[in-house]
């Protein structure tokens, strides 16, 4: 399988992706890299929020997909891990929970 | 169909919750599927945990099966609920405690 090249950082490429795509009225990328078992500088665990009216109308798994399928050359370069919370502008705006990921737990070696 | 996805159908077909995830429910290896077993529990669900690090044919076959990319993956009545993410705004906002306390749809 060709692994296809990705633009560095990752983080850029991701919000160029999503930025383009889903025109985001509000959009975090977190590299969260450095919190996990993985080599100094890679670029493998991400926190992304996206708050978009392009998510009007799908349930959660259909949003989740629909980035997945826009970051698909990165996950398949190397992305491993991808915290996602994707939002509407109005469920943006009635939001009080915090958006936080869990401590890692060592297993994701070997990809 | 492969027989890969022929066993992860048995799989959610013969269990009413399955967490496809990365180690045990007593031994999580990430801190996401820690996360989903935790959820799991506090809402008193009886579900089976499947270590996806064990087989690399059912990692990469479930991913091809389901249409997700990452770990853990949560299933109910043989459907994808999602990662450990949807999982927990699920519950934080109830709807995953009614799915789970739903009577199992025939």
């Amino acid at each position: 399988m060709t692994i296809p090249v990705v633009q560095r950082p990752v983080r850029s490429s991701i919000e160029t992706k999503l930025t383009a795509a889903l025109a985001p009225v509000h959009l975090e990328v977190d590299d969260e890299s450095r919190m996990h078992s993985v080599p100094a500088g890679a670029e493998t665990h991400f926190k992304v929020l996206v708050v978009s009216d392009a998510f009007e109308g799908l349930g959660p798994v259909d949003r989740h997909r629909r980035v997945h399928a826009l970051l698909a050359e990165e996950l398949a370069a190397g992305l491993h891990a991808i915290s996602l919370r994707t939002l509407t502008p109005a469920q943006w705006q009635a939001s009080t929970t915090p958006f936080r990921s869990p401590p890692c737990a060592g297993g994701s070696k070997g990809g | 169909m492969s027989d890969i996805h022929e066993a992860i159908r048995q799989t959610i077909e013969q269990n009413r919750v399955v967490l496809f995830m990365k180690g045990t429910k007593n031994f999580p290896q990430c801190g996401f599927s820690a996360r989903a077993v935790e959820v799991l529990k506090r809402c008193g669900a009886e579900f089976k945990d499947v270590n996806i690090l064990l087989d690399q044919e059912l990692r990469q076959g479930l991913k091809d099966f389901s249409s997700w990319p990452t770990f853990p993956q949560v299933f109910v009545d043989g459907k994808l609920v999602g990662g450990s993410d949807i999982l927990l705004e699920l519950f934080e906002a109830g709807d995953l405690q009614k799915m789970l306390e739903a009577p199992k749809a025939s």
